[in-house]
């Protein structure tokens, strides 16, 4: 059928329509993911920021030979059930620390039990009504009061949700990431100068390609099951220790560094290897004098990426065992540990609402590092990148 | 902790001897030099290869004689292992100090041990491939043995409530026998992972086309980061979101049309997980789109074809065995994907085709299964190899087939660009 040229003009209209509408869909995915982002983050924010503030209450406390026997005699009735229970423990120890201060009484700020903590956040508690008075008596007086928690950054975990705290998850996750740093940066850096500079074009090297390319797409899970299978029950590393979840991650970590090392490596230019060869250096006096310090920003920064995202898994770990409860911050590479996305995970677990927002506030912290991690990478980058 | 001071004893030795080796070696060279002899290598690259020589094949035998320990279990006191392995170094070191000469090739040695060393380094990565196959099928092969393996493929109640007994020698006691059929789990893993495309598919796809095709310069530097973001954020944490948040919120939604959904459906860590392969099929897309020729674009443009026509007729047809590759590689990452669905998916291994109910996957089970209170050896913990096995073999086979289909792509249009 003929078309008069007012039928395509016409049908013009209705194409460039359909145009404009493709852009704006585009336009609005893109949207979306960011929309995403923005709640994502806010909610995040309004769970957890209220995790870093912690109720404290000025009750007199009675350091006396009772308390010493019995902690919460240390502190009058009427507030007792207020104070958290972890704190009146910690008074013995205190009075033995300090033997001056038996005897002497005096008014302390101290951690309130979680419940007042939700009551004075504005949430739903369990706290009898006459309790419920008393605090809101505290809190106009000015002796109950939100503070900065510090505990949530100097305490290990607990059951008390009071008493919670992230350390001695970083210390897990500073020790397991030193692990995995220790092995898989050398030998990632090592694979990546052989198979770039020294291997033969073969099949053996082909293989080895291949073999990091599917490596990098094994789900994370399986490498928790080789941990368990080869590194505990073979080789007999202690279960749960960051030893065992270092290598781990140092097996996944290993290939994203392999494929950033190459990438850095490759960007040299052919012209600085053949200076060098030129004056007679031989194969590893290239690599070492003049292709490995031009790359290294970009080997950091392939580094720093991987190791920031070993740092957020959890389910390789949870395998082999690092979902511990640590209550003590000690650096140790043997013995048991807990990582943050692990302690992240516990903490999911727990029905307390007051645990809930620790979660929160634990992944704020994780967040925080994680991003603060990634910028670094983008930062060096940026700042040490060379265009030949 | 005798062992440790033994080898941390043996490390200071093995130090000192090496050191020595460097500057015997050194010595001995410069001295030659020195006497107007002309020599193949440097004095600094006969040090080198003295001290290789004194600890290499020193640590060599260490670690032959700990993995024999440890794997044989051969019968070797480690103080004598130690002591052999510093005879060794002392040895190598006599060696190394005889090859100082002028007519040996020091760097060509230390070239050679290199060379051998790197390669060595690049072996790891296919030992672990390994370690892995090995480690999951020698479990698997144990889960066989006590169940049948067509039970486990094709049977769909998965219950192995009662295996511990079996385990402990009490079988009797458990009132029905363990099932392990697999059927729900991966009724469940489908599920989800379906959910996750239909989610992370059309966005990913859509904001491929638009930063590729229509946004400005400046909007891209800063949109890539942003999706790259969501990419970066630990899947613990996504967990978190879809129990927390996400579920609720799908349970009320379904309320308010009338329908009822469990706390743990499978639509919210559906949707979570979508979320989180948004970048990853986003920034795959966009690597092949801009692949694609400009050439192609001209075209099109040139016979009067809008842009929403060129992008939809010429770009995305040109670029879909990438686009496809990409998605593959999405399913199967999300099939793979552990703490989204162990936080906020069920426990409950349930065949239904409503993604309002809760369901469990694969991974979930596999974590139960490791996580309790078991005896290694129960065919429990043991199926989790077993899942494990079949999660390897599909995730493998989708890794292949994207790759595959990648490289075909890429291939055609390097051709086309010459």
């Amino acid at each position: 059928m003929r078309q008069s040229f007012d039928d395509i003009s016409a049908q013009l209209k209705g194409r460039h329509r359909k145009s404009a509408r493709l852009k704006w869909m585009s336009m609005g995915a893109l949207g979306l993911a960011g929309l995403f982002l923005v709640f994502f983050f806010t909610d995040m924010l309004i769970k957890g920021l209220p995790a870093f503030q912690q109720a404290q209450i000025q009750v007199q406390v009675d350091y006396n030979e009772m308390a010493q026997e019995i902690p919460p005699a240390a502190v009058n009735e009427d507030v007792r059930p207020l104070v958290s229970r972890g704190y009146l423990r910690l008074i013995p120890g205190r009075m033995e620390d300090n033997p001056d201060l038996l005897g002497t009484s005096r008014m302390e700020w101290v951690l309130a039990d979680g419940q007042v903590d939700q009551y004075l956040k504005g949430h739903h508690t369990n706290l009898s009504a006459s309790e419920q008075a008393v605090v809101d008596q505290l809190a106009s007086e000015g002796r109950a009061e939100l503070k900065f928690n510090t505990n949530f950054f100097t305490r290990g975990d607990s059951k008390m949700p009071e008493l919670a705290g992230i350390a001695s998850a970083a210390m897990g996750t500073v020790m397991t990431l030193l692990v995995t740093l220790a092995v898989a940066f050398p030998i990632g850096v090592m694979t990546a100068v052989y198979l770039e500079e020294f291997a033969p074009d073969n099949r053996f090297t082909q293989i080895i390609e291949i073999n990091i390319n599917n490596l990098a797409a094994i789900p994370s899970i399986l490498f928790g099951l080789l941990g368990l299978a080869i590194f505990i029950n073979f080789f007999g590393v202690p279960r749960s220790s960051p030893l065992v979840g270092g290598l781990t991650l140092a097996l996944m970590t290993l290939p994203v560094i392999i494929i950033a090392t190459r990438t850095a490596l490759r960007s040299v230019p052919e012209d600085i290897r053949h200076a060098a060869f030129g004056v007679g250096c031989s194969r590893w006096q290239v690599v070492r004098d003049h292709v490995l310090p031009v790359s290294m920003p970009g080997i950091m920064t392939g580094s720093i990426i991987g190791l920031a995202q070993a740092m957020g898994e959890t389910a390789p770990l949870i395998i082999v065992g690092m979902v511990a409860f640590i209550p003590d911050v000690t650096a140790t590479f043997t013995e048991a540990a807990t990582v943050m996305p692990a302690q992240i995970f516990t903490w999911a677990g727990e029905p307390d609402r007051a645990f809930t927002e620790r979660t929160a506030g634990g992944i704020l912290v994780l967040l925080t590092i994680l991003i603060t991690l990634n910028a670094t990478a983008v930062v060096l980058r940026k700042k040490f990148e060379r265009r030949w | 902790m005798q062992t440790n001071q033994l080898i941390l004893l043996f490390s200071g030795a093995l130090l000192v001897l090496g050191l020595i080796a460097f500057f015997m070696g050194r010595a001995k060279a410069a001295k030659v030099r020195a006497s107007g002899t002309a020599m193949y290598a440097q004095p600094d690259q006969y040090a080198w290869f003295a001290a290789l020589a004194t600890a290499g094949p020193a640590v060599a035998v260490g670690a032959i004689g700990a993995f024999a320990l440890l794997l044989m279990g051969a019968e070797i006191p480690t103080p004598y292992l130690l002591a052999a392995s510093l005879v060794v170094a002392a040895g190598g070191m006599m060696v190394a100090m005889m090859q100082v000469r002028p007519d040996f090739h020091a760097r060509k040695a230390i070239e050679r041990t290199i060379r051998f060393v790197l390669a060595g380094a690049a072996m790891i990565s296919i030992f672990t491939t390994f370690g892995i196959l090995i480690s999951i099928i020698s479990e698997a092969i144990r889960f066989f043995q006590m169940q049948s393996f067509w039970d486990f493929i094709t049977g769909t109640t998965w219950n192995p409530g009662a295996s511990f007994l079996a385990a402990a020698g009490r079988a009797e006691e458990g009132a029905t026998a363990a099932q392990f059929g697999s059927v729900p789990l991966f009724a469940g893993t489908f599920m989800i992972t379906l959910i996750a495309m239909l989610v992370a598919i059309p966005i990913g796809l859509m904001s491929a086309i638009y930063m590729s095709e229509y946004a400005p310069a400046k909007v891209r530097t800063i949109a890539k980061p942003v999706l790259e973001v969501l990419a970066g954020i630990p899947t613990v944490v996504y967990g978190f979101f879809a129990a927390i948040t996400v579920a609720p919120l799908v349970v009320s939604l379904a309320g308010m049309v009338g329908l009822e959904a469990s706390f743990s459906n499978a639509l919210a860590p559906g949707i979570v997980m979508g979320i989180m392969i948004i970048p990853f099929i986003s920034s795959l897309s966009d690597d092949v789109i801009n692949a694609v020729p400009d050439s192609m674009r001209q075209g099109s443009l040139a016979l009067g074809m809008t842009r929403a026509e060129t992008i939809k007729d010429v770009v995305v047809p040109a670029a879909l065995p990438g686009i496809i590759s990409a998605s593959l590689l999405a399913v199967s990452r999300a099939m793979g994907e552990t703490m989204i669905v162990v936080m906020a998916a069920g426990m409950r291994p349930n065949l239904t085709a409503n993604p309002l109910e809760d369901m469990t996957t694969v991974t979930v089970r596999i974590v139960a299964a490791l996580t309790g209170d078991q005896e290694f050896a129960s065919a429990e913990t043991l199926s989790a190899f077993a899942l494990g096995l079949v999660l390897f073999v599909v995730t493998l086979t989708l890794n292949m087939v994207s790759v595959i289909m990648i490289r075909r792509f890429r291939e055609k249009y390097r051709s086309n660009n010459l």
